[in-house]
């Protein structure tokens, strides 16, 4: 089985300021797959997750070392246009973080960040986007409306739409059901296979289960260090390391 | 404490509050009853639309206070105008763009600014800024509505800022980051998250701005020439504020001229609570869950 691999890690260290958050991460990402990140708190995924769209770099005195590449080019390669890297790299944050604007206006905005100024060029973008994130339906009648409005899942699904409206190659997913229901929760990993055929989905989660249902690859995080990678299914029945196995049946984290 | 202590101490709490309150009825009750007379004795329309205020002529005063209400009304848009959007940006240049020992430095010379007796604007305004106007637009004199919006713009310019770096500081990170994650640089993120989502915060700058200028009469009185013309931009004007500052000492006690100064002090003062509640209006319409 060939698999093309969009986002690649190489020795990569990452430090907040003298304290070191990853240690070493060699980690291959592969095209159009759901990968699953999983781990104790604490333990990296989620710098990892930031560090491939580098929204790391607003927090002060944050660094990365060693190599971690997208389609083969350095992310951290120096005078690299982060706005760019991040229109192809989008992201799902952990509570759902919608503008005080309406519905309509949080889907066009990334859209018109980047030039779309035609109304009907920007309203098919945005009905393809709710469209996408399975949500239309429920909005298609009140676009005007404020987002902030919506449920708690509706609004995390119209983020993923507004992700989606900018059309990035990869989605990075931090922990983007964990304050969420559990039928809110359903959907979206409903939709998360829908969304894999065309997207390069990586996911952190807490939910073991979760990255079971809906990854094809699994990396375990532990300390700082990818401690296993590879299929889920494998992973998830037989753990080589010790201590994947344990934090899998619940002794460790 | 014990449970009487604790209830003694509420009750001092709530007194003092209700201080406040009933010293705000009172000025109310205060400016109803002394300004509403003479309106009617003077006639609502003549008051607020005649266009000649002459209220020294014993034998025929007039009381039409529209040339001082629109100066009053242009004098404070016009400083609004200009301090709305300096302010802004230095407050966004402070809330976000500046490394953080220029954002303590600049914050405290704006606070400097803030400290500026009133009377000591009007007489640099008076001293230098009339001056220059006279010279630069070749005028006969500089004392000037045009004066007046200067020197009342920089007045209210810090506590715009202030109040707008307040509001921008309260925006939520949540949003940039979000904005962040799209791919918009931090500019784009300034300008179009950062600043809408502080809406009704930045809406109370401005307001308490333009309610600042309108109320502001000692130093507006020393540069702007005082002369109740029908308000034209390089022309001499007199406020509703130096109307009442220059005339209140010479007016007979009781007499109607008197009166009607105390009722232009009711349209300052319904002015300034219609500023201040505009904002608070317009939250509550904003649709903000």
């Amino acid at each position: 089985m060939s698999e093309q691999i969009i986002l690649s890690a190489r020795g990569l260290d990452f430090y907040y300021g003298p304290a070191q958050a990853l240690r070493s991460i060699h980690l291959d990402i592969p095209a159009k797959k759901v990968t699953a990140l999983i781990g104790p708190s604490g333990c990296g995924k989620s710098t990892f997750l930031r560090c491939l769209n580098r929204m790391n770099d607003l927090i002060p005195g944050a660094r990365a070392e060693g190599s971690l590449t997208f389609h083969g080019e350095e992310i951290y390669q120096k005078g690299r246009d982060v706005a760019a890297l991040r229109r192809r790299i989008g992201m799902v944050f952990q509570k759902p973080n919608l503008f005080p604007m309406s519905i309509y206006d949080n889907v066009a905005y990334g859209p018109r960040l980047h030039g779309i100024r035609s109304r009907s060029a920007l309203d098919e973008t945005v009905e393809r986007s709710l469209r996408a994130a399975a949500i239309w339906e429920e909005v298609a009648n009140r676009l005007k409306r404020p987002a902030l409005g919506l449920s708690g899942g509706q609004q995390q699904r119209l983020c993923i739409a507004r992700a989606l409206a900018v059309e990035p190659e990869v989605l990075l997913m931090d922990e983007a059901t964990s304050a969420l229901d559990p039928i809110s929760t359903g959907r979206i990993e409903t939709l998360l296979g829908t969304l894999k055929d065309r997207y390069t989905i990586v996911l952190v989660t807490h939910n073991m289960r979760q990255a079971a249902r809906v990854s094809s690859r699994t990396a375990f995080f532990l300390n700082g260090e990818v401690v296993e990678r590879g299929p889920t299914e494998r992973l998830f029945s037989m753990p080589r390391d010790r201590r994947t196995e344990a934090y899998l049946t619940g002794c460790l984290g | 404490m014990s449970r009487a202590g604790e209830r003694a101490a509420q009750a001092v709490l709530f007194l003092c509050a209700l201080a406040a309150v009933a010293l705000l009825l009172l000025l109310t009750a205060f400016f109803l009853s002394s300004g509403l007379p003479a309106i009617r004795e003077i006639g609502w329309k003549e008051f607020l639309l005649g266009r000649v205020w002459d209220s020294a002529d014993r034998a025929a005063p007039q009381f039409g206070i529209l040339p001082l209400l629109l100066a009053s009304i242009y004098g404070a848009a016009g400083a609004a105008a200009l301090a709305v959007p300096l302010g802004l940006l230095t407050a966004l240049f402070l809330a976000r763009a500046a490394p953080k020992g220029v954002a303590a430095c600049v914050r405290q010379l704006v606070r400097l600014l803030a400290g500026v007796p009133s009377v000591v604007c009007g007489l640099v305004g008076m001293t230098v800024l009339v001056p220059f106007l006279r010279e630069w637009l070749d005028l006969p004199a500089g004392d000037s509505l045009l004066a007046a919006v200067l020197v009342l713009a920089v007045m209210i310019l810090p506590p715009v800022v202030e109040l707008a770096e307040d509001a921008l500081a309260a925006v939520p990170a949540a949003y940039e980051e979000a904005s962040f994650a799209l791919g918009a640089t931090e500019t784009e993120t300034w300008f179009q998250v950062t600043l809408p989502a502080a809406g009704s915060g930045v809406l109370a700058a401005v307001a308490l701005g333009i309610g600042r200028a309108v109320g502001e009469a000692m130093a507006v009185l020393m540069v702007a020439g005082n002369v109740a013309n029908m308000p034209t931009l390089l022309g001499s004007v007199r406020l509703l504020t130096t109307g009442i500052a220059m005339e209140f000492g010479y007016a007979a006690a009781g007499s109607l001229r008197q009166r009607a100064l105390l009722s232009i002090g009711l349209v300052l003062f319904v002015l300034v609570v219609l500023m201040n509640a505009l904002p608070h209006l317009a939250r509550r319409k904003g649709g903000r869950p």
